[in-house]
């Protein structure tokens, strides 16, 4: 007999309320259930990290103790990372070359779109086809020719390879071209009877106006260039210049590991992210949702 | 029209036509940056993948050997090269098993958090939390638990199994080894189609679903028929981004396996880099990337067409 049997039999016998109560319980045991799939792999990551010894670590892996805080609990393996390598300057690298792609990116993006979201000009129509073309070309695509490029000037294990090429983003312009074009076009022609220049009517009325979508594609591109691998392990041969993620991966794939020193670096590197999600989570949700809008 | 009529008309023309130079230099010098960033670190790249993908350029030239057009050569080896048949192969496979998994499960879990119970915020916030969690610690996490001997995953199999199963060698099986990077890849990426799925429900409009009820609707009817084409949209974008996404795959990959056990979890991504990358073959691996390029074009306008996408590009 199935629950659904059971429920039905008893249908006659149980109130409504009592009925309703049960698929709240059904509901609220589901939701736990994939929130517990989603989460156990970060819980075990940080568990782990802070259980100083390694053969515990080793022995607790394979039964539900791994997600128990127990034994010999510290921070002897975050120190550790701290003493085997210069994980401050990972940690520099990656905040300075993704805050800096993402900024300058804000600044560049916007300016086109606003250009070609509120002025009239000969070539916009043609300016506007060529970035939507563009947002289909994936950087895999090109990132042997840009490596040849980046090599002949000499630009290998550098921080400019790593921000210059990615600060301008045709689907970043795109986001923020469909969210000018629906700002009214009575403010700028307001502005422009009171003399305003285009980039006054930019700075003044259309930046105010536009936070929603400042944050969408700033956290979006946090996103993408935060997680970013590929790239950076192509053109960062040592440490000066290599971001978390690269690091993490040379570390983790030397041997003999020991679990706890990686464990611990890979919480070091999700709990910035981690909290600025934390802090910024409505507009997280917010970000990602609209780039589905009309993408 | 007096003298003075007419000379105020004018002036007024030639002040709106300077007015509409001084815009449209405005507008160019507004344009003029970003645009050369994209000449230069994305067009010319891209023409240059094509250019080169018909010659044998390598990473670092030899003076001695000048670097020769090649014609089809590239393309005729990688067709008929064994290593890129199985890479394309691996990548068709997790397209045809996370694409429909992971949007099935994207829409079940929007539906799920759609609802107005308390701490529902609290279940949003968890279920997308892996997909701030970087692809890198993601991979190294899910290493362990993969782990043959000791494995959390293999326990957990055999516990709720009374033993039958396993153990198996997820990352040394040649049959495991990419099932193994789905999961993980869905378990990261599930969060983000969610939440687009959840701004889709959100945008239906409630009177629907009442005009729904009073035609007497249950609720799966109700989801059927109202929630499933008003969502028609948003289906096509989590498709299309989320097939692009697969074959973008390398991260996990290379992290976990870095293509084995015997290339059974080589990618085009993979193979692109160890091409172009260690063996310094930029030609061939430049043909690679043209491949790859034409295969994203190509789901995007199959996709586009097929499902008859309504885009709303002003």
């Amino acid at each position: 007999m199935t629950s659904g049997d059971i429920i039905a039999k008893k249908q006659k016998t149980i109130s409504l309320k009592s009925r309703k109560n049960i698929s709240l319980f059904l509901n609220y045991l589901l939701l736990t259930a994939i929130a517990v799939f989603f989460l156990f792999p970060v819980i075990f990551m940080f568990v782990s990290s802070i259980k100083n010894n390694e053969t515990q670590i080793i022995r607790d892996m394979s039964n539900i103790k791994a997600f128990i805080p127990y034994g010999e609990i510290g921070l002897k393996n975050y120190f550790d990372v701290f003493q085997q390598m210069p994980f401050g300057r990972f940690m520099f690298n990656s905040v300075f070359i993704v805050g800096s792609t993402v900024l300058s990116g804000l600044v560049l993006n916007s300016m086109i779109a606003y250009a070609l979201a509120r002025i009239r000009f000969k070539g916009r129509a043609f300016i506007i086809s060529l970035i939507i073309a563009l947002i289909i070309i994936p950087a895999e695509a090109v990132v042997i020719p840009l490596l040849l490029m980046v090599n002949q000037i000499g630009w290998l294990d550098s921080y400019q390879v790593q921000i210059i090429p990615f600060i301008v983003d045709a689907f970043s312009i795109f986001l923020f071209y469909q969210f000018f074009i629906g700002l009214p076009i009575s403010l700028d022609e307001a502005a422009k009877i009171d003399g305003a220049s285009p980039f006054q009517i930019y700075r003044r009325i259309i930046i105010p106006l536009s936070k929603p979508v400042f944050a969408t594609v700033a956290i979006l591109q946090f996103l993408f260039r935060w997680g970013d691998f590929l790239w950076p392990l192509m053109v960062t041969r040592g440490y000066e210049y290599r971001p978390l993620t690269v690091a993490i991966q040379q570390f983790f794939s030397q041997d003999p590991k020991v679990w706890g020193d990686i464990f611990a670096f890979a919480a070091m590197v999700t709990i910035p992210s981690l909290i600025i999600f934390l802090v910024f989570q409505k507009w997280f949700v917010h970000s990602v949702a609209s780039s589905g809008i009309k993408g | 029209m007096t003298d003075k009529e007419f000379y105020s008309h004018n002036k007024a023309v030639k002040k709106i036509s300077t007015l509409k130079k001084k815009e449209t230099i405005a507008a160019w010098t507004f344009c003029a940056l970003p645009l050369l960033f994209l000449l230069i670190f994305l067009i010319t790249p891209f023409l240059i993948a094509f250019v080169i993908s018909f010659s044998d350029q390598r990473l670092i030239s030899n003076p001695n050997l000048p670097t020769q057009f090649v014609a089809l050569r590239n393309f005729l080896r990688l067709f008929n090269s064994s290593s890129f048949r199985q890479a394309l192969w691996n990548n068709i496979y997790f397209v045809l098993v996370v694409v429909p998994l992971q949007t099935f499960l994207a829409l079940l879990l929007a539906v799920l958090v759609n609802q107005k119970l308390r701490f529902i915020n609290l279940f949003r916030t968890i279920y997308f939390s892996p997909v701030v969690t970087t692809m890198v610690v993601v991979s190294i996490v899910w290493y362990v638990l993969y782990n043959p001997g000791e494995g959390l995953i293999n326990q957990f199999l055999n516990f709720i199994s009374f033993g039958k199963l396993g153990p198996y060698s997820w990352l040394n099986d040649t049959s495991l080894v990419l099932p193994a990077i789905m999961l993980l890849s869905i378990w990261q990426g599930v969060g983000f189609q969610m939440v687009i799925y959840l701004a889709g429900l959100q945008g239906i409009p409630d009177e629907l679903y009442e005009a729904g009820r009073v035609d007497g609707a249950n609720s799966w009817q109700q989801f059927r028929h109202i929630t499933i084409p008003q969502l028609r949209n948003t289906t096509i974008f989590v498709i299309i981004s989320t097939t692009i996404l697969a074959f973008k795959l390398f991260t996990q990959v290379w992290v976990m396996t870095r293509g084995g056990p015997q290339g059974a979890s080589k990618t085009i991504i993979v193979l692109l880099y160890q091409e172009g990358f260690t063996m310094l073959r930029v030609g061939y691996a430049s043909a690679i990337g043209v491949l790859f390029f034409l295969i994203v074009l190509s789901v995007s306008i199959l996709q586009r067409i097929y499902l008859k996408e309504e885009r709303a590009v002003a």
